[in-house]
């Protein structure tokens, strides 16, 4: 391959046996990563990936870029060092669910909020993998696992509404089976400036398989899911006549379009840039069996990155005294001098 | 004091007292030592750092010792609230801060109650007699006033009230009444300033530029200061003024006072700059090594990054990625910090990435005593790791000497691809000493050498390829053209760097990670021996004790007795020389702020019998201490 020639999602690969299990919806996943990198024209030698413990987090060593695969949930801040030391990289973090919000939760809300231009795939499976099999903190309340024998007591995290509380700055959800529109919202996330969290929902075939069958079968994809399009009403259905309407406390309804004269003006045109963050909130909040599941993008907008901001001040500190000799700085203060 | 004028005995009372001590010419004495103790609101630490810096100006060689509460603001005038700067200086090479005061300014009733154990029989000591109220004392828990008994007979009690002498200085200045009692402390500064015969023109200096923006503040303790000299000197209140000649053996040179961390933080930003790195310091605050962030954060200039993490964990993984990507990775705290970092750490061993860890240890375990000194992580930083995890450690042994050993550390970093651990202290931290100027051409090259595309043509990358000599594997920077390879936590093939579970790759790479780290023991210098290579009693010293040991053992030569001492910069590994050296005496004393982990690691690897002497009350070994031991060894000895 030469610079000039475009690279083909092939040339992204690595000569690495892929280890996931069969059937896994990782395998999903890295396929349409590797498309999105090649269509977007990224340079392997500039990208960055890393990753911290779990099976998402073999990722780096599938793809044929720079990589790390670092420790249980310190992917952020491991990337965060990278970035900010050198912001010319395009860094990518893989993630889990485990990973990123239980032993790493800590480091996400930090680095959401501090906004470092950092692309973050979370895929979330609702469930421990790599360990076999118990519940992780976005599996349903009541969740029958390995460690849960009785059902789970804890109240699982809504990834999306926990990245709007941390005041990020992208904030997207898409699917592992929904090759097109991963690959969009991966296309997305690399155009933004700033962190960009994308959550994929992601089939573990093995220890909770079809925990969101219930949405991406074939047969009821069209009434369960919502697709978020910038200016475009939220509707959804076969004949896409259902659409969400806030009723007057702000809470979510289904309506008809067409049924008591209900029409697509009285529902919601969906602004990803709005600033109030009820309603992206009340979007991810929605419960997913009376519902349909959205997905796209939930939030964006712009704010100057993290790395942006340190870049300013190490070149202001230069312009300032930046000819001081390392004789100079080792000189500062007040000396004496002690004579022959 | 080693003069050989006792000081007399006597209660000198400012009101009244004459004027002989104005005309007398000022006693010489070759060395003083002083303790400022006071509540953490009276400004202690500040008065004893101006002490100091005028000390240090007039050339003496000096060493000091900070001293205070790990409370902000404890409750006013009650024990736990103490602060205290204890500074000596001299006319010849000194090497601790002085075990005995020579003179004690207690601020209120508390100061007198905690130190004045301390103060050596006939000493000086100034007490602001206004804070010695019956509610003031029920706070310090004394039963009757110390000022109007027999309790202080042995001393040289000044009272002096600071209160009202500074009030009535300030009658005038347009401060309210809490703010004029701020300047009590410079009162009392100007008062010592007399009696050692200090130039007041330094601190007044010093205090335009820090009120800069408040000249009535700054005016009004300038005026503190001058009407605490003057008050000393018109009303003889000392009797008598000491002066301690400038230190003649200083070799020619520039010098500067610098604390533990300043000097820390210059060695590191001394050697990125000399390998052409950026520096990026991941860091959490922690006492006692909050101050090394602060510093380096005003260093950017010089290529320095800072990132005040959300937690440690984050603040060492920060540093992890910037060493990734071609940057010196450095992150500071704390022993319960280091706690922390372990994992992380375990994952730069692994991955053979260069990171510097300074731990600036203090009193363990758990939150233990923040702000009292300890030598206790030296295990931790060796083996506080899961599996086979070996990492070179390095430390200072003075204030100035941290500048040094943070070059050192950096220097093994990057040659070896190594994390290292600097083990500094908080006695050395915040203590500081006279420090000759290294020049910048003088300091060792550390070179660096990114992998480059063509150093293998038409080979594929391997990471794991390794430098004969020093084991060290090839760092390639993210960015550069057909180098992509991935690292991370996992076994690896040696060379390729691809996963590998086998069971004989396993066992080699283990050994190869010793190996490396071991290797380094290879290219030390040899050990400097402060005395003979042989005789009776050897004392082993890592870390702060060798301002103390170094003492006691030249006491000891002074006497004739066959003592020697050495001090270890590399922890781990252990010089090649050092097992010679320990077999060529008859007794080895290990002298530690903990419970003897060196000398743990000593027996062990060279089954030696070496001693240890301990101890773990949060501060620095005494002269006396250690004297002791030496004696009882030698009499093993004999």
């Amino acid at each position: 391959m030469t610079a000039t020639e475009p690279l083909q999602a092939k040339d992204f690969k690595t000569d690495q046996e892929v280890r996931w299990c069969p059937g896994c919806g990782d395998y999903g996943i890295l396929s349409s990563v590797q498309k999105a990198f090649a269509a977007l024209g990224k340079r392997p030698d500039q990208t960055a990936i890393i990753s911290g413990i779990g099976c998402s987090s073999r990722f780096p060593y599938y793809m044929d870029t720079y990589g790390f695969h670092t420790i249980h949930g310190r992917a952020l801040s491991v990337a965060t060092g990278v970035k900010v030391a050198n912001p010319e990289l395009d860094v990518w973090v893989i993630t889990g669910d485990g990973d990123a919000l239980s032993i790493g939760g800590n480091h996400f809300i930090h680095t959401l909020r501090r906004n470092v231009g950092i692309k973050v795939l979370l895929f979330n499976n609702r469930i421990y993998g790599l360990t076999k099999g118990q519940y992780s903190p976005t599996s349903e309340r009541g969740k029958k696992t390995k460690s849960t024998p009785m059902g789970s007591v804890d109240n699982p995290f809504r990834p999306i509404s926990l990245a709007l509380g941390a005041r990020a700055t992208f904030v997207a959800r898409s699917i592992d089976v929904f090759g097109a529109h991963l690959e969009a919202m991966i296309r997305a996330a690399s155009a933004h400036e700033g962190t960009a969290f994308v959550e994929i929902y992601q089939n573990c075939n093995i220890f909770n398989d079809g925990a969101f069958k219930s949405f991406t079968d074939k047969p009821v994809r069209d009434e369960r899911v919502l697709q978020l399009e910038q200016d475009k009403p939220l509707v959804f259905g076969k004949d896409r006549n259902q659409a969400i309407r806030l009723d007057g406390d702000l809470r979510p309804e289904i309506v008809t379009l067409g049924e008591g004269g209900v029409t697509e003006a009285d529902v919601l045109s969906w602004d990803e840039a709005a600033e109030n963050l009820a309603l992206p909130l009340a979007l991810s909040e929605m419960p997913e069996d009376t519902f349909p599941v959205p997905i796209g993008i939930f939030h964006r907008r712009g704010r100057a990155t993290f790395e942006s901001g340190v870049q300013e001040q190490l070149q202001a500190a230069r312009q300032g005294r930046g000819d001081e000799s390392l004789d100079a700085l080792l000189q500062r203060g007040e000396t004496w001098v002690v004579g022959d | 004091m080693t003069s050989t004028d006792q000081p007399k005995r006597g209660d000198a009372t400012p009101a009244g007292g004459n004027a002989a001590g104005g005309g007398r010419s000022p006693q010489e004495v070759d060395q003083v030592v002083i303790r400022f103790a006071g509540d953490s609101g009276d400004g202690m630490q500040l008065t004893g750092s101006q002490f100091t810096r005028t000390t240090a100006l007039m050339g003496n060689d000096l060493a000091t010792f900070p001293d205070f509460p790990a409370e902000i603001r404890a409750p006013a005038g009650t024990l736990p609230g103490v602060s205290a700067f204890q500074l000596r200086f001299s006319s010849f090479d000194i090497h601790t801060p002085g075990d005995v005061p020579d003179a004690l300014v207690a601020m209120n009733p508390a100061a007198l109650k905690v130190h004045i154990g301390e103060l050596k029989k006939g000493g000086i000591l100034i007490v602001d007699q206004g804070k010695f109220r019956p509610n003031d004392l029920k706070k310090a828990h004394w039963e009757s006033n110390p000022l109007e008994d027999e309790t202080l007979a042995d001393y040289r009690l000044i009272k002096v009230d600071l209160q009202k002498l500074t009030r009535e200085t300030l009658a005038d200045a347009p401060l309210d009444t809490r703010g004029k009692d701020r300047c009590k402390n410079m009162f009392a500064l100007g008062m010592l300033y007399w009696l050692y015969q200090r130039d007041p023109d330094p601190s007044e200096q010093f205090l335009d530029a820090k009120f800069k923006s408040k000249p009535d503040i700054a005016e009004a303790n300038k005026k503190a200061l001058r009407a605490g000299y003057n008050y000393a000197d018109i009303t003889g209140v000392f009797q008598v003024a000491y002066r301690v000649k400038a230190a003649t053996f200083m070799p020619p040179g520039t010098y500067r006072n610098i604390m533990g961390n300043q000097a820390l933080c210059l060695g590191l930003v001394a050697a990125a700059r000399k390998a052409g790195l950026r520096t990026f310091l991941g860091s959490y605050p922690i006492t006692p090594a909050s101050d090394v962030l602060h510093q380096l954060s005003t260093y950017k200039h010089h290529d320095v990054v800072t990132f005040q993490a959300e937690d440690e964990i984050a603040a060492v993984c920060a540093a992890i990625g910037a060493s990734y990507s071609g940057s010196l990775g450095v992150t500071s705290t704390s022993g319960p910090g280091m706690a922390l970092k372990s994992e992380a750490i375990g994952l730069a061993v692994m991955a053979e990435l260069p990171l510097v860890i300074i731990d600036v240890q203090r009193a363990g375990p758990s939150t233990g005593m923040p702000t009292k000194t300890e030598q206790a992580d030296l295990l931790q930083a060796m083996f506080g790791r899961n599996g086979e995890c070996p990492l070179p450690i390095v430390t200072g042994s003075t204030p100035a000497d941290c500048f040094d050993a943070a070059y050192e550390a950096v220097r093994l970093a990057v040659t070896y691809m190594t994390p290292v651990v600097l083990l500094s202290d908080g006695y050395l931290a915040n203590g500081s000493e006279p420090w000759r100027l290294p020049k910048a051409a003088d300091l060792p090259p550390i070179s660096v050498r990114f992998a480059q595309p063509d150093d293998h043509p038409g080979e594929k990358f391997q990471p794991y390829r390794r430098d004969p000599k020093t084991l060290a594997r090839p760092w390639a920077r993210p960015g550069t053209p057909g180098l992509m390879h991935r690292i991370g936590g996992l076994e690896k093939r040696d060379g390729t760097g691809n996963i590998d579970y086998d069971p004989d790759n396993h066992e080699h790479m283990v050994h190869t990670r010793a190996a490396k780290v071991a290797g380094i023991a290879n290219e030390l210098a040899p050990l400097e021996v402060l005395g003979e290579r042989q005789g009776d009693v050897l004392l082993v010293g890592w870390g702060s004790t060798r301002g103390a040991i170094t003492g006691a053992v030249l006491r000891q030569q002074a006497q004739g007795r066959a003592v020697s001492a050495c001090f270890l910069r590399h922890l781990n590994p252990l010089p090649n020389d050092l097992e010679t050296l320990l077999r060529s005496f008859r007794k080895v004393l290990i002298p530690e702020m903990n419970l003897g982990q060196l000398a743990m690691l000593i027996r062990a690897r060279y089954l030696v019998d070496a001693e240890p002497v301990t101890k773990v009350q949060g501060r620095p070994f005494t002269g006396e201490e250690l004297d002791a031991k030496i004696q009882s060894a030698l009499e093993s000895c004999a």
